[in-house]
């Protein structure tokens, strides 16, 4: 390998290695954000559910 | 507002990496013992110093958690690991690939070398932990333990130059006390490189502790989930 190779492999490197841990962050954060939306409407589901059918009506 | 903020870190860390690319590649002359090959230096020591900058913030972070009790602390501390953990081994692998064509190996035992790999196996040990441990108080206490006696690597490594016999060029002040770099072109492409990986290191860390902001609210909506549906099933019996 001559020196321009090796330059190339670590400059390569950082910049793969940096580029997937913002691909595996980006990808956690929105598997994470789906969690959560999912979360809130089964939490606005189940405090509809146990409202009782008068208070919907009234609007309280 | 967070996701502003997170387009604007992004925008800011592409650029100044395009100019830290410019600086390195064009403005800067090519050393004249080394050649083209020297030029991964002015990557390398800006990955060691985030990756040190992190493991100082993990120490400082840990301290505070311990101290106070606060889960961002704790959240910090995990991020900033991570982050270091990140450019450690980015130092690791880089300085091996330019070691190969100037010391003739791709790894020697020498005092800075090792003291890095001990510095990457302590963060090794503390994700491990964080990975394996369940998500509670006691595994963030031990974990910020764990970070506070792995940075006392940190001044090790920044010394072992000085304190053992070593191949490894002291670059930014030499064992006669005098400067690493001769041009001063040399000194501004490796200051650039430094602002664009502070950058780089700033978003992602914005990034993570997003991801563990989020990890927290779903906590939080599970155990309100859990408590309704417990009252909820006390109510109808």
């Amino acid at each position: 390998m001559d020196h321009l190779s090796y330059l190339f492999a670590a400059y390569s490197i950082i910049f793969v290695l940096i580029g997937l841990y913002v691909v595996f962050v980006s990808r956690r954060q929105t598997r994470l954000e789906r969690e959560v939306t999912r979360l809130e409407g089964e939490l606005r589901r189940f405090e509809q559910a146990q409202t009782p059918p008068e208070q919907h009506r009234s609007g309280i | 507002m967070k996701g502003a903020v997170s387009i604007a870190l992004a925008a800011a860390s592409c650029l100044s990496m395009i100019a830290a690319l410019f600086m390195v590649f064009v403005y800067a002359p090519t050393e004249a013992e080394q050649g083209i090959v020297q030029r991964i230096f002015y990557f390398h020591l800006p990955c060691a110093w985030v990756a040190f900058l992190s493991f100082g913030i993990v120490a400082v972070a840990g301290a505070l958690y311990l101290w106070l009790g606060h889960r961002i602390w704790d959240d910090l501390s995990y991020a900033a690991a991570e982050l270091g953990m990140l450019f450690c081994t980015l130092v690791l692998v880089t300085g091996s690939i330019w070691a190969k064509p100037i010391w003739g190996t791709w790894w020697t035992w020498d005092s800075r070398l090792t003291t890095t790999f001990i510095l990457w196996l302590l963060y090794g040990g503390y994700l491990l932990l964080r990975a394996f441990g369940e998500d509670n108080q006691e595994i963030a206490r031990y974990a910020a333990v764990l970070g506070i006696i792995g940075v006392l690597d940190v001044p090790v490594i920044i010394i072992s130059v000085r304190l053992w016999r070593t191949i490894h060029p002291a670059v930014l002040l030499t064992r006669q006390g005098e400067h690493g770099l001769q041009d001063p072109r040399m000194v501004a492409a490796l200051l650039v490189s430094l602002g664009a990986f502070t950058l780089v290191f700033v978003w992602l860390l914005w990034l993570r502790l997003s991801t563990l902001r989020l990890r927290a609210r779903i906590g939080g909506l599970r155990k309100e989930l859990a408590l309704l549906e417990v009252a909820g099933a006390g109510a109808r019996r």
